[in-house]
C-alpha cells in the first residue's frame, strides 16, 4: 500500500490545484488558479498521459512505433467531424471516437505487427503517413485541411465551454492522466505485463518458452492506442478544434523525446517527459519575448526563440550525458556513490 | 622464457552471464596450441576477447605489448591473423576482393596462399557466397596469411567439412604452422593429435588443464572427463 | 499520349530526387545500422547554403550565380554531415538507438534553428531562365529542370557505383554492409569509413536540396522533413543498404505518384506510396532487393 501513497499523494495536490490563487514566479506567467495557467497545466497532463500510452509501446514492449499520432489524431479529428460536420451529439462522438480508437489499432495492428524492428516502424510511420495526409486533403472537406477544424461548441457540455469553465477541464485532463497512469501501471505488473517486457528484452527467448509473441504484441499495440485515442479526446475539447500538427511524424517523435528524457520503462518517468516537454515548449515561447532574452546578442537570442531548437539540443544533451532519462538519475547516483 | 602470447585474469561477461571467469594461460611461440572444451565452455569467446570483438578485462600480452585494451583493428595490425568459427567470408565479395582486402602494408604473401590453396587463383572473380563450405574455408584461412602474422587465432576450421577436406586442411594448418605460432580451437582430437604440441582445455569460463598435446589425448579417461566425448 | 509523356518524364524527375536523398540513407543505415533521422536536415542545409551564396552574389549573371551557390550548398551540406558524424555519431558507437535518437532530436534542432534565422515562410531561388524553359521531348513539352534533375541522378548513381567497386574505400564499405566486425577483424579502421559514408550521404542530400530549390524554385525550412518521409519509404521498399534497389525503388514511387495523382485523384499519389510501402513491407520485410542488415 505504501508503493500507492505518492501516486495517490500527487493526484490529491494536483486535484486541489485550482483551488490556489498562488503566484509561482517564473514557473508560470499567472497565478495558479488562473484560466491561462490551468490551461497550460491541462495541456501538460494531457500530454503527460499520452506519453505514458507510448511508453507502454516503446518501453515496456519494445515496440518503436513511428505512427503512434494516428491514434491521437483519430480521437481529436474524429470528436470535430462527428460533431461539427455530422452533427452529432456528444455522447454520440465520443462513443464513435472511442470505438474507432479500438478497431482502427487492431486492424493495423494485425496487420503491421506481422514485421519487426524496423519494417514495423516503418509500416506504422505510412499508416500515420497516410492518415496524415487525409487530414491535409480535406477529404470530402471533412477535415477542414490546412486550416484545422474548429469543434462546434454547442454540442460540448456546458461544463466544458467558457474560460470560467477551464477549472473543469483541467480536472478532465486530471482524470484521464490518472486514468492512464493506472491502467499502464496496472497492466504493465499483470502477467500480459510481464510478458511484454520479456518481449522488450528478448523476444527470441519469448518464444522457445513456447509463447507467441504476437498476440501480446497486439495487446499491447491496440491498449496503448486506445488510450492515446482517449487523450485525443480530452484534447480537442481543451484546444477547442483539430488542427494537422497532431497528425505529422514530428508530432510522433516528440512523443519519443518525452519518454526519453523522462526515462522509458520507469513508472514516472514518461509522464515526466510529457508535462515538462509541454511546459517547456510553452514558456520558453513566452520566455523569448521576455527582456531577459531580448537583451541577448542576436546570435544567441534568434535560436532561443524557437522553443523545438532548445528542446532538440536539451534531448541530444539527455541521450549523451543521462542515457536513462531524468527518471534514472537518482539510481544512477547512487549506484556510483 | 616469455611465452609470445600470455593472457592472464581474462574475463567475459556477456549480458547476465560471466563467460570467461579469469582465463590464465600461455603461447609458446612455433607450432600448434590447442585450446579445447565441450560445447559452451567459451572457446569462441576466449579467441573473440583475444581479438577484442567482445568487452573484456584483464591482461592480455603479445610479444610484450599489452594489448587488452586496445582496438580491434589495432590488434590485427600488431600481427594477428583471425579465422573465425563460421569463416565469415564476404558473400557479395569476390575471391579475390576477399584477399585484396585482407591486404595490409603492400607486403603480401599472394604466393604463399596460391602456393597453399590453388584453387583460389582460378576462382579469383567467382563471388564468394557461391562457393563451398570448403572453399571458404581455404579463403577464410588464405586471409589470415596474406600478411606475416606472428599468431594465428583459428577457430574450428574443419567444423562442418566432409573427411577429405578435414584432411586438406590439416595438412594446411601443420604447413602453417611452420610458418606462424597457432591458437587452434578444434574439436576434431584426429587433427588435434596431428598438429597440435601443447594444449589448454576449459570448463565453464576456467582453465582445467595445460600440457603437451600428445600426452593429454593418449591419456583416454582424462579426455572423457574433461572433453565430454572423444574422437570427433 | 503527351500528357503521359510528361507524367513520366515528371515522375522520373521526382524519383531522380527521392534517389539522391534516398542513398546517403541507404548507406549510412546499410554500413553503420543507424537510421538517419537527421537527413533531412543535410538536405534544407544544401538548399539553404546554396539560397544563402547566391543573395550575397547580387549583381553576378544568372549562370555563374547559381553554380557558385549550388557547388557552395553542396559544399556546406557535406561538411554538416561529417562533422555531426564526428561530433554526435562516433561518441555513440555501438548504441544504435541512442544513436538514432541523437539524429532525431537534430533533425527538429535543425530545422527550429533555421526557422529561427530565416523565417517559415518559403523563399524564391533564383535560377538560369532555362531551366524553367520547355523543351518538346515526343511531342510533350518538358520543363528542363526535369532533365536536369535525371541527368544529375544518373551521374551520382554512376559515380556511386564506380566509387563502391573500384576503390579501396569502397571495397571496405561494400564489405562492412555485410559484416563490420569482421573488416575491423582485418586490421581496417572502419570508423574513417563512417565519416565517409555520411560525407557522401550529405552531399547527395545537399544536391537533392539544390536541385529541389531548381524544382520548386523557392526554398522552405520544411522542405528536408517532408522528402525525407519519401527517402525513408523509398530505402525501404528497395532495401536497406542496396544502392540499386534504392534507384529502382526511386523510380518506381516517383511514377506511382506521378500517375495516381492525375489518373486517379490529386493527393492519391502521395497516398498510394505510403500504401506501396506498407504493401511491399508485408509481402517482403526485407524490402524488394532483400537485403537486410
Amino acid at each position: 500500500m505504501r508503493r500507492a501513497a505518492v501516486p495517490v499523494g500527487v493526484l490529491i495536490v494536483l486535484a486541489l490545484v485550482p483551488k490556489f490563487t498562488v503566484d509561482v514566479p517564473w514557473v508560470f506567467n499567472d497565478s495558479l488558479n488562473a484560466p491561462g495557467t490551468l490551461q497550460l497545466l491541462a495541456l501538460c497532463l494531457v500530454f503527460g498521459g499520452l506519453a505514458m500510452s507510448y511508453d507502454l509501446l516503446f518501453g515496456y514492449t519494445g515496440l518503436m512505433s513511428f505512427g503512434h499520432a494516428l491514434y491521437f489524431a483519430v480521437g481529436v479529428y474524429l470528436i470535430a467531424i462527428s460533431l461539427t460536420k455530422w452533427h452529432w451529439s456528444f455522447a454520440e462522438g465520443v462513443a464513435f471516437a472511442a470505438l474507432v480508437g479500438i478497431v482502427l489499432p487492431l486492424i493495423l495492428g494485425v496487420v503491421s505487427l506481422r514485421v519487426t524492428g524496423i519494417a514495423f516502424a516503418m509500416v506504422t510511420l505510412a499508416f500515420a503517413q497516410a492518415g496524415s495526409i487525409l487530414a491535409y486533403k480535406n477529404l470530402y472537406g471533412w477535415t477542414g485541411g490546412e486550416e484545422g477544424l474548429g469543434t462546434d461548441y454547442t454540442k460540448l457540455p456546458a461544463a466544458f465551454v467558457g474560460i470560467l469553465n477551464t477549472k473543469n477541464l483541467y480536472w478532465l485532463a486530471l482524470a484521464y492522466a490518472a486514468v492512464v497512469f493506472v491502467v499502464v501501471r496496472w497492466a504493465v505488473s499483470s502477467s500480459p505485463g510481464h510478458v511484454w517486457q520479456a518481449i522488450r528484452d528478448n523476444e527470441l527467448r519469448v518464444q522457445v518458452l513456447g509463447l507467441r509473441p504476437y498476440g501480446y504484441k497486439l495487446l499491447s499495440f491496440v491498449l496503448a492506442s486506445f488510450l492515446a485515442t482517449l487523450g485525443g479526446i480530452v484534447y480537442v475539447l481543451l484546444i477547442g478544434g483539430a488542427t494537422t500538427d497532431v497528425t505529422t511524424a514530428t508530432f510522433t517523435l516528440t512523443l519519443l523525446i518525452m519518454v526519453v528524457i523522462g526515462g522509458s520503462g520507469t513508472r514516472w518517468g514518461a509522464f515526466l517527459g510529457g508535462v515538462l516537454y509541454t511546459w517547456a515548449n510553452q514558456r520558453l515561447g513566452d520566455a523569448s519575448s521576455s527582456h531577459i532574452v531580448s537583451s541577448l546578442p542576436s546570435f544567441l537570442r534568434t535560436p532561443l526563440e524557437q522553443p523545438t531548437f532548445v528542446l532538440g539540443v536539451l534531448f541530444i544533451l539527455v541521450v549523451f550525458f543521462l542515457p536513462g532519462g531524468l527518471a534514472r538519475t537518482g539510481r544512477l547516483r547512487k549506484a556510483l556513490s | 622464457m616469455t611465452a609470445l602470447l600470455e593472457v592472464r585474469d581474462l574475463h567475459v561477461r556477456l549480458g547476465e552471464s560471466h563467460v570467461l571467469q579469469g582465463i590464465e594461460f600461455d603461447v609458446e611461440e612455433g607450432g600448434v596450441t590447442a585450446l579445447l572444451g565441450r560445447n559452451g565452455v567459451g572457446k569462441t569467446t576466449t579467441l573473440r576477447a583475444l581479438m577484442g570483438l567482445v568487452d573484456r578485462s584483464g591482461s592480455v600480452v603479445l610479444a610484450g605489448e599489452e594489448l587488452v585494451s586496445t582496438p580491434t583493428h589495432r590488434i590485427v595490425r600488431r600481427g594477428v591473423g583471425y579465422v573465425p568459427e563460421d569463416r565469415d567470408v564476404f558473400a557479395g565479395l569476390t575471391v579475390d576482393e576477399n584477399l585484396r582486402l585482407a591486404e595490409r602494408n603492400g607486403a603480401a604473401r599472394y604466393d604463399l596462399v596460391y602456393d597453399l590453396f590453388p584453387e583460389l587463383r582460378e576462382r579469383g572473380s567467382q563471388l564468394a557466397g557461391t562457393l563451398s563450405g570448403g572453399q571458404q574455408q581455404m579463403v577464410a584461412i588464405a586471409r589470415a596469411l596474406l600478411n606475416e602474422n606472428r599468431v594465428l587465432l583459428v577457430d574450428e576450421p574443419t567444423k562442418g567439412l566432409a573427411p577429405a577436406l578435414v584432411t586438406q586442411v590439416a595438412d594446411v594448418l601443420a604447413r602453417v604452422s611452420e610458418l606462424a605460432t597457432v591458437l587452434l580451437v578444434e574439436q576434431n582430437l584426429g587433427v588435434v593429435n596431428r598438429v597440435a604440441r601443447d594444449a589448454v582445455v576449459l570448463d565453464t569460463g576456467r582453465v582445467v588443464h595445460i600440457g603437451p598435446a600428445k600426452e593429454l589425448l593418449a591419456d583416454t579417461p582424462m579426455v572423457h572427463r574433461l572433453l565430454g566425448v572423444g574422437h570427433a | 499520349m503527351t500528357t503521359f509523356v510528361l507524367l513520366t518524364v515528371t515522375g522520373l524527375g521526382l524519383g531522380a530526387l527521392y534517389f539522391l536523398i534516398a542513398s546517403g540513407l541507404s548507406l549510412i543505415y546499410g554500413l553503420m545500422g543507424v537510421l538517419n533521422f537527421a537527413h533531412g536536415a543535410f538536405l534544407t542545409v544544401g538548399a539553404y547554403g546554396m539560397w544563402f551564396t547566391e543573395s550575397k552574389l547580387g549583381g553576378v549573371p544568372i549562370w555563374p550565380r547559381f553554380l557558385i551557390g549550388a557547388v557552395a550548398g553542396i559544399a556546406v551540406g557535406t561538411l554538416f554531415a561529417a562533422l555531426v558524424e564526428i561530433v554526435l555519431i562516433r561518441p555513440l558507437y555501438r548504441r544504435h538507438i541512442e544513436q538514432v535518437l541523437v539524429t532525431v532530436g537534430l533533425g527538429l534542432a535543425t530545422t527550429a534553428l533555421i526557422v529561427a534565422i530565416w523565417g517559415n515562410d518559403a523563399r524564391p531561388v533564383p535560377s538560369p531562365a532555362w531551366l524553367g524553359e520547355t523543351t518538346t521531348f515526343l511531342g510533350a513539352h518538358i520543363p528542363n529542370d526535369r532533365f536536369l534533375l535525371i541527368v544529375a541522378a544518373i551521374l551520382v548513381l554512376a559515380g556511386l557505383e564506380t566509387f563502391l567497386q573500384r576503390t579501396r574505400y569502397g571495397l571496405i564499405i561494400r564489405a562492412g554492409v555485410e559484416n563490420r566486425a569482421m573488416v575491423t577483424a582485418l586490421g581496417i579502421d572502419v570508423r574513417k569509413a563512417f565519416t565517409l559514408v555520411f560525407a557522401i550521404g550529405g552531399a547527395a542530400a545537399a544536391l537533392a536540396g539544390v536541385l529541389g530549390n531548381v524544382y520548386f524554385t523557392t526554398v522552405d525550412p520544411n522542405v528536408g522533413t517532408s522528402l525525407l518521409i519519401f527517402a525513408f519509404i523509398v530505402v525501404v521498399i528497395g532495401g536497406l543498404g542496396s544502392l540499386r534497389g534504392t534507384a529502382i525503388a526511386a523510380v518506381v514511387v516517383g511514377l506511382v505518384q506521378q500517375y495516381a495523382n492525375y489518373y486517379a485523384s490529386s493527393g492519391l499519389g502521395d497516398l498510394s506510396v505510403v500504401l506501396l510501402l506498407a504493401l511491399v513491407l508485408l509481402a517482403r520485410p526485407r524490402g524488394l532487393s532483400g537485403s537486410f542488415a
